[in-house]
């Protein structure tokens, strides 16, 4: 079994701006990534979407954990825009919804809900493995997750290897000729630049880890 | 990307109030056509909502103007959404602007198809329909650059947008159902083609940087709206060859019946002057003749545009007597303004 943490509401609050820092810090590397083999500004998009999460989060800082992640996925929907703006905003609130009304949650309930988040990705933007989007990174994440739960590893050892995970399958979309989204008209000429999307879902997993380790 | 090194030269305050700065300017130009409604940054018709009347949303990035603000007003869109330069806006705009002009007959989305887009409107229209109004959408994809299949996220929506709003928002003015004004947008999308291309990248005002550098005497081809680079590079050509490039591969894939009469659109991307646009208009009317198509109506401008990107596109339409007596039909927009 794994060690029995609880994560509560505070760990939502943390995660989401644990995200908006990494994402404020490198909003210019997202917008160089975008520009190659999108328009440049994903960056831009994402800063100002956790940035009203943030806001968001501190003006109305009761509720569960489930209820925070809902509220996160509707703020980014409102203010994101883009694609990533649906596909982030759906994926936190599938996650907040698999997390119910419980005032804590443990490490099993963490895999299910972001197994949900990647289901709500998948589903909306139809990408699969290898199309060259943020499925790439988070996929392999949610496997990892799942991985570390089967075999008892800690929280830490978890999320480590979560993010590890995510920010490998980040790396592999460099070779890949993207087939979902604005780089897929770029055909051929996509390969050799490795994805946003995949980059800050990346990000998102390592500000995952850094939470619940507690050692930003 | 520091500060530092930005090479931008561009008439705003902050970069990050251009949007919402120019969409009050707008607003202000054309105070009898539509208002700005700062709360849900939509543009609404002016005496919207025109009861009886099928309803025309569309909306997409900012960085296209006149599209789609500018196509706002009597025959044409009931209102706009502009989202974020080249992204698209967010489902409670489109909400908001559904609300302020369903006049009890439906409304239509007229949507670019770019996954965004696409996206953040099925959103919208989803709670529409939760809240009991009839929506439908059109997802415009008549980019021939694009081939639509499993590689790619489908044809994009460019020019036959704006022949499209212009068309759809006709019969919509004169009384036509919702099954009909959606009859007729379908057809523009089935029978209009597009492709263009670029001699420069642009600058988004938000991070200060063109989005990809071209070398002299290069041009991207097979470029969309957004700055973005095309399919290919290839050797600048002339505005003779550039015209063979465009002529080709829109009318080899409408392939039109020969003897059909059309609507050539040239459409600047921003950056590029009248002089050239009419230049470039002279060589694709000879070029259409020459493939036994009859261009009875054109539209010469820049309408769809990618900032200050220079470069042109070409949107072919096949024409019948319906489509034609509708795009002659009365339109008063802050950019396309005929007849009534």
């Amino acid at each position: 079994m794994a060690v029995a943490i609880a994560m509560d509401a505070q760990t939502v609050t943390a995660w989401m701006n644990e995200i908006a820092a990494s994402v404020r810090a490198e909003r210019d590397y997202l917008v160089q990534l975008d520009a190659a083999i999108g328009d440049g500004d994903h960056g831009i998009n994402l800063n100002r979407g956790f940035d009203a999460v943030t806001l968001a989060l501190s003006t109305e800082p009761d509720g569960t954990p489930g209820k925070l992640l809902i509220l996160s996925g509707k703020t980014l929907v409102s203010t994101v825009g883009g694609a990533s703006g649906p596909l982030w905003g759906s994926a936190l609130r599938k996650a907040g919804r698999a997390l119910g009304d419980e005032p804590t949650f443990d490490l099993a309930q963490l895999v299910d809900a972001m197994a949900a988040a990647l289901a709500s990705i998948q589903d909306l933007g139809a990408a699969v493995p290898g199309d060259k989007t943020m499925v790439d990174a988070l996929e392999p994440a949610v496997t990892a997750m799942r991985g570390g739960l089967a075999r008892g590893a800690s929280s830490g050892e978890m999320l480590r290897s979560a993010a590890e995970a995510a920010e490998a399958g980040m790396r592999a979309t460099i070779p890949m000729q993207a087939r979902k989204g604005r780089a897929s008209y770029l055909g051929e000429r996509s390969i050799g630049h490795q994805d946003p999307g995949a980059t800050s879902t990346a990000m998102i997993i390592r500000a995952l880890e850094r939470t619940v380790a507690g050692t930003p | 990307m520091a500060t530092a090194t930005r090479r931008m030269r561009k008439i705003i305050n902050e970069p990050d109030q251009v949007v919402k700065e120019s969409l009050a300017g707008l607003a202000a130009s054309v105070p009898d056509v539509l208002r700005y409604d700062v709360a849900n940054q939509i543009l609404v018709r002016a005496d919207a909502p025109v009861k009886g009347k099928v309803a025309l949303i569309s909306g997409g990035g900012s960085g296209h103007e006149p599209l789609h603000g500018g196509f706002v007003g009597v025959g044409m869109l009931d209102a706009a959404c502009p989202g974020e330069v080249f992204t698209s806006p967010v489902p409670d705009q489109m909400l908001a602007a559904t609300k302020a002009v369903n006049g009890g007959a439906g409304v239509i989305h007229i949507v670019k198809n770019y996954t965004g887009d696409v996206l953040n409107f099925k959103m919208a229209a989803d709670e529409a329909a939760d809240e009991g109004i009839k929506v439908e959408a059109v997802v415009i994809d008549d980019d021939v650059a694009v081939q639509d299949s499993l590689y790619t996220a489908g044809r994009r929506g460019v020019g036959a947008t704006v022949l499209a709003e212009k068309i759809g928002g006709a019969a919509a003015e004169r009384g036509d159902s919702l099954e009909a004004v959606l009859g007729f947008i379908r057809q523009v999308n089935a029978r209009g083609r597009s492709f263009g291309i670029a001699l420069s990248s642009c600058i988004p005002p938000a991070s200060g940087n063109p989005i990809f550098d071209l070398p002299e005497g290069e041009m991207e081809v097979g470029i969309g709206i957004h700055g973005e680079p095309g399919r290919r590079r290839a050797p600048l050509g002339s505005a003779a060859e550039i015209a063979d490039i465009m002529v080709e591969a829109v009318t080899s894939d409408l392939a039109a019946k020969a003897g059909s009469n059309v609507l050539a659109f040239v459409n600047g991307m921003g950056g590029t002057p009248l002089l050239e646009l009419y230049l470039l208009y002279g060589e694709i009317d000879k070029r259409l003749r020459a493939a036994g198509l009859t261009p009875v109506r054109n539209l010469v401008g820049s309408y769809i545009t990618s900032l200050e990107m220079a470069g042109a596109s070409l949107t072919v339409l096949e024409l019948d007597d319906q489509l034609t007596a509708l795009w002659d039909a009365p339109v008063h927009t802050a950019a396309l303004r005929w007849g009534g």
